[in-house]
């Protein structure tokens, strides 16, 4: 359940993507999200679709890894296709007592919800094939210009590391603290909004002081470690830009001229 | 001279009252002088509260002393400006193998001290890979830490005191969360960097890792009760009540037994019943 | 009172990538006031064996039966359940939440909808029967007594439920030697005074050897071996290849009979190993 959500994991590997440069992949996956919402029809999708799954063949990556992040999420893409199903006004196809649906609501709501899949495939796929020291240390290098007006990059990088390492703790954290207090006959699901909240402190209670605990025990390791600021740090694998990173930056301009181009399709 | 020179040590909390002002509080550690020799193996141990971790936190400067002196390789911890020379050379193993891993991946999480020390990136790489291979987890190096079990994630921690190369490191009750196969793996470690001249110092409340040592230091309400080598300790029934611990199996058998004393483990006690037929 | 459980399956992650079987045809039977010891290395099943006992999780297939009634059919309420069973998990301590002692006592059985009155009366047997002075803590916050304190309180919290089956999930991790002690105590006075169904997971062999009537071992999701303690702990072999030990005390035994073939025993605690070899030397004294 839980355990599932494969975005922020690692699949070890030494493809051709897994060797590019944290910043390369950081800089394309933004520029993939963007193009999704430069997308205006399903032939852009189309496109996007077949670059990411043949970004994904490369990288070796088993489909399955990556579609078990997506149950995680299905419940959101649910809802917001539901949203979208009822929601838009339009040329009527069906209409029951206060339910519509709508030719446009239709079309919309499949068009949100591809959207919304190939973003989420596309960022794991950057954090599936890239370490999340790689990660932030590329967003920490990424940042480094803005130190200059006052940008705390290595603070910033840090704390995503620790974020990404502790998320399944805490998830399973979590987890155990209700499944302990369902034990001691709590109820999460019934009674009005007010009642649902107050159920919700018999957890809340426990993972704060959890999540301190953890932040102390960390705290001390990490000093234990002379951890002292991003001054003085040297790094194991220092992310270099190779040729590979060169022939990506080419493939993404072409890329995003592809989906600018995809906007005057018709049908 | 010690490796570790501990002179009147002592650790006094603060609290914070009703009103908001700082006020005395628990005093943890009162009136500590002990000293830890370069090379040796010596358990710390004692009920819960006694005091055995927070003198864990001062060997390494985690905690500073109220009053008293802890002098570490010729450096004083209370000195700020000699802090990470103390550091570098007293790691520290902690019981909660979860909170004290800082990266996901097994390898980046050992290379974590070497880069804050500074260490040139080809060094960290050798110290790193040889520390994977001391722990037995250079196969598992790429993996998370989500994925290993608690014993596997303990000995990434281990990996990562070694791999700053320090002369000693403190084990603060390293196996207390893990189950038995975890801990056995935990102990053989231990005993290996001993053999290798690290000097490591042990706080348990399991008597039979306590027993392994070469001394055995006792805490109660913050003061050494006593300090002695192992043997010495669990041939005094009223000093192990006293402290409030418990005799290892075969020498609670050795006595409910009526067995002479001078009979100190399994094997001697087989030997000794071999020889009565 | 009994609990039977029948044919018991799970899996995880049913019909998706990543399924696993964590458990196959586990059947067994606890009957009137006994104590059952589960062991198993970590991984082997244990944890999900005890959520389906408590109703937290649903078996893909199998039955439970508590005292006659089968809390798996999806007819017995929720609530229902976890009044039989109460289930405590390892290192309660970490899901008091209360700003008293008195007050996070009482959270289950309000849950259960008892009367305010009956409360309070469940609310003090339950302190006191977790070996606290119920005046003393009552409005004391849970979060300043110390970490054995703190799990007695914890585990009193179930037992305020007033359930006819009590589960404890490794009750003395991590505790120094004199608050094991003290929840081993615990344990057998629960045990006795309240005349319930124990059942009990531990690494400790020598906890499980002296509570337990009846010992279960799982692994990879089965029943590997069951018994009386003596009759489990006589298969060092098969334990060993799961990885796992025996009680010290068999150790030593066990040693004692590979040098000396004539000292027979089937000792698993210390006193009952120091009569045996306390008889076998008398022997040989003559």
């Amino acid at each position: 359940m839980i355990r599932d959500i494969t975005l922020g994991q690692y699949y070890p590997g030494d493809s051709a993507v897994h060797r590019l440069d944290a910043r390369t992949k950081i800089i394309a996956t933004l520029l993939y999200i963007i193009e999704l919402f430069v997308v205006n029809n399903f032939w852009g999708f189309l496109i996007a679709a077949a670059a990411l799954f043949a970004v994904i063949a490369v990288s070796r990556v088993p489909l399955k890894f990556i579609f078990r992040g997506l149950t995680a999420v299905f419940l959101i893409i649910a809802f917001t296709f539901v949203l979208n199903l009822f929601m838009v006004e339009g040329r009527v196809l069906w209409h029951w007592k206060f339910l519509t649906i709508t030719y446009e609501g239709v079309h919309r709501a499949f068009f949100m919800a591809v959207r919304l899949v190939l973003l989420i495939i596309g960022s794991s796929v950057m954090t599936l094939t890239t370490k999340p020291v790689e990660l932030t240390d590329g967003l920490e290098k990424l940042l480094k210009p803005f130190s200059k007006i006052g940008l705390p990059s290595h603070e910033i990088a840090l704390m995503m590391t620790i974020a990404l390492r502790f998320i399944p703790t805490l998830m399973e954290e979590t987890d155990k603290i209700i499944k302990a207090q369902q034990a001691r006959g709590a109820d999460f699901e019934s009674g009005n909004l007010l009642q649902r909240a107050k159920s919700l402190i018999p957890i809340l209670v426990p993972l704060f002081v959890s999540s301190f605990r953890i932040a102390q025990d960390l705290a001390l390791a990490m000093e234990a470690r002379c951890y002292r600021g991003g001054g003085g740090r040297t790094r194991m694998n220092e992310i270099k830009f190779r040729r590979g990173d060169a022939v990506a930056a080419v493939l993404m301009v072409l890329f995003l001229a592809v989906i600018i181009a995809s906007r005057f399709i018709t049908l | 001279m010690g490796f570790i020179e501990i002179k009147d040590l002592r650790i006094e909390f603060t609290k914070i009252d009703e009103g908001g002002n700082e006020v005395p509080g628990k005093v943890a550690l009162d009136g500590v002088t002990l000293d830890i020799e370069k090379g040796s193996f010596v358990a710390i141990a004692g009920m819960n509260g006694s005091g055995k971790s927070t003198l864990a936190k001062c060997l390494n400067g985690l905690l500073t002393p109220t009053a008293g002196t802890v002098v570490v390789d010729g450096f004083d911890t209370a000195d700020y400006e000699t802090i990470w020379d103390v550091r570098s050379r007293v790691g520290m193993v902690f019981q909660n193998p979860d909170n004290q891993l800082v990266s996901t991946i097994a390898e980046d999480d050992v290379a974590f001290g070497p880069e804050n020390l500074g260490i040139d990136p080809a060094e960290i790489r050798e110290r790193v890979d040889n520390a994977l291979i001391r722990v037995g987890m250079f196969e598992l190096k790429d993996k998370g830490a989500h994925m290993l079990s608690g014993g596997q994630k303990q000995r990434i921690a281990i990996a990562g005191a070694i791999a700053m190369m320090p002369d000693c490191i403190v084990f603060d009750e390293p196996t207390a969360m893990l189950d038995p196969k975890g801990r056995a793996g935990v102990m053989d470690i231990i005993k290996e960097l001993h053999s290798e001249g690290i000097t490591c110092i042990l706080i348990t409340h399991f008597m039979s890792e306590a027993e392994q040592a070469e001394r055995v230091i006792v805490l109660k309400n913050g003061k050494v009760l006593c300090d002695r080598t192992p043997a010495a300790l669990f041939s005094d029934k009223e000093m192990i009540e006293r402290a409030g611990l418990e005799m290892p199996p075969e020498i609670e058998l050795r006595d409910k037994a009526g067995l002479p004393e001078k009979l100190t483990t399994a094997e001697d006690i087989a030997d000794y019943i071999q020889k009565c037929r | 009172m009994s609990i039977e459980v029948r044919d018991l399956n799970y899996i995880y992650n049913a019909g998706m990538p990543g399924e696993t079987v964590a458990l196959r045809d586990v059947s067994f039977d606890v009957c009137d006031g006994e104590t059952l010891g589960i062991i198993g290395h970590t991984g082997s099943g244990k944890s999900t064996l005890l959520q389906h006992l408590n109703g937290l999780i649903k078996p893909a297939s199998g039955e439970i039966i508590v005292n006659g009634q089968c809390i798996t059919d999806g007819k017995t309420k929720m609530t229902e359940v976890r009044r039989k069973v109460g289930l405590v998990f390892q290192y309660p301590e970490y899901q008091l939440f209360e700003e008293t002692v008195a007050k996070d006592v009482a959270f289950g059985p309000k849950n259960l909808g008892m009367e305010e009155e009956e409360i309070e009366e469940k609310v003090r047997n339950a302190v006191g029967l977790v070996g606290l002075d119920y005046e003393e803590i009552k409005d004391m916050s849970p979060f300043e007594l110390s970490g054995g304190m703190k799990r007695r309180v914890a585990i009193a919290g179930v037992i305020a439920m007033g359930p006819e089956i009590l589960i404890l999930d490794e009750p003395t991790a991590g505790l120094d030697p004199s608050a094991h002690r003290d929840i081993l105590a615990m344990g057998r006075r629960i045990h006795d005074e309240m005349g319930i169904i124990l059942i009990f997971v531990s690494h400790n062999m020598a906890d499980i050897a002296m509570l337990s009537d009846k010992v279960i071992v799982m692994s990879e999701g089965t029943i590997a071996l069951s018994g009386t303690p003596k009759e489990v702990f006589s298969q060092r072999e098969r334990l060993e290849v799961m990885g796992l030990a025996l009680p010290p005390a068999r150790e030593i035994t066990e040693l004692i009979k590979s040098k000396a073939p004539a000292f027979k025993s089937d000792a698993i605690t210390i006193d009952e190993a120091a009569e045996d070899i306390k008889t076998y030397l008398e022997e040989a004294r003559g």
